[in-house]
């Protein structure tokens, strides 16, 4: 959500794992994703078809997501449908790129991390900071 | 009154005991979000989940805030100019999975108005104390150039097309 600013000036759809941040920002018709993680293979099944139907429907020229796996799985469908893809890594991920921060790095199209001292040239380009 | 939060994805009794016990030594209010947590306190008002309206209007009336160290409190607490002191999970006690918010507390200790516990003292001598509350022109830089940055890709993503 602290994106905003940046996302405003284009054409945006947001797609969440947790519906209420629609809410809460009054964001009217916000897509819902159901929320995955590696530990619960059908769920990220469920999460695979929910993103693919998701960029079927709204066919994005440009995907930006921080992931964690529900973002990762919309960024591939959409890699594979056409679309552009911008991984911006979690600021909570501070230590190392996530699991799905690496994967992200094989597919997007630019590949972001918040913090400097993981960027690199086999890795992530540095993006500045939300904190 | 004092907010205490473990976010919404993960129990962490090992924080809320500590807290409720505290809790039980003054008259100031707490407010908590307990989660998934199988431990409920005896010492302060709980929640298992407070819906998002209701915890900006809480993220606005307390005194401060007492959490896991998850990057979503950090961002509130800035957001409101909220002192707030982060208690880590730790992936050895089956509490994340993996030791991240260690990361996170490394990264961020020192930082105005961010305050790393690791135990019950440590809490307890904060919230004896005057803390100062988050600020910091060159943090706000560094995000304006983020959303610069992420701007100027989607435009140059989009502009070439499918």
């Amino acid at each position: 959500m602290l994106l905003r600013p940046a996302l405003e000036k284009f054409s945006v759809t947001y797609a969440t794992s947790n519906p209420q941040l629609g809410e809460r920002h009054a964001i009217p018709d916000v897509l819902d994703l159901p929320e995955s993680n590696r530990s619960r293979p059908l769920r990220v099944l469920r999460c695979c078809f929910r993103a693919w139907r998701l960029v079927r429907q709204v066919r994005p020229d440009v995907i930006v997501t921080t992931g964690a796996l529900p973002g990762l799985l919309v960024l591939v469908c959409g890699r594979m449908s056409g679309a552009r893809t911008i991984w911006l890594d979690s600021v909570a991920n501070s230590g190392r790129l996530s699991m799905s921060g690496r994967c992200a790095g094989l597919f997007a199209d630019r590949w972001m991390t918040q913090w400097e001292h993981l960027s690199g040239d086999a890795g992530p380009e540095y993006a500045g900071a939300l904190l | 009154m004092i907010l205490v939060t473990v976010g919404t994805q993960l129990p962490f009794d090992r924080l809320i005991r500590i807290v409720d016990a505290l809790a039980a030594e003054t008259d100031e209010p707490f407010v908590a979000q307990i989660g998934d947590g199988s431990y409920r306190p005896a010492h302060m008002e709980w929640h298992r989940f407070i819906e998002p309206v209701r915890f900006d209007r809480l993220l606005t009336d307390t005194r401060l805030i007492i959490s896991h160290a998850g990057i979503g409190t950090v961002l509130n607490a800035r957001k409101t100019g909220k002192p707030v002191i982060l208690f880590p999970r730790r992936a050895e006690l089956g509490e994340h999975r993996n030791d991240h918010q260690m990361a996170t507390i490394g990264s961020l200790e020192g930082r105005r108005g961010v305050y790393v516990a690791q135990d019950a003292a440590e809490i307890s001598a904060y919230l004896k104390q005057d803390l100062a509350r988050p600020e910091g022109d060159a943090v706000l830089a560094a995000h304006q150039d983020l959303l610069d940055r992420v701007a100027g890709h989607i435009r140059l993503l989009g502009q070439r097309g499918r």
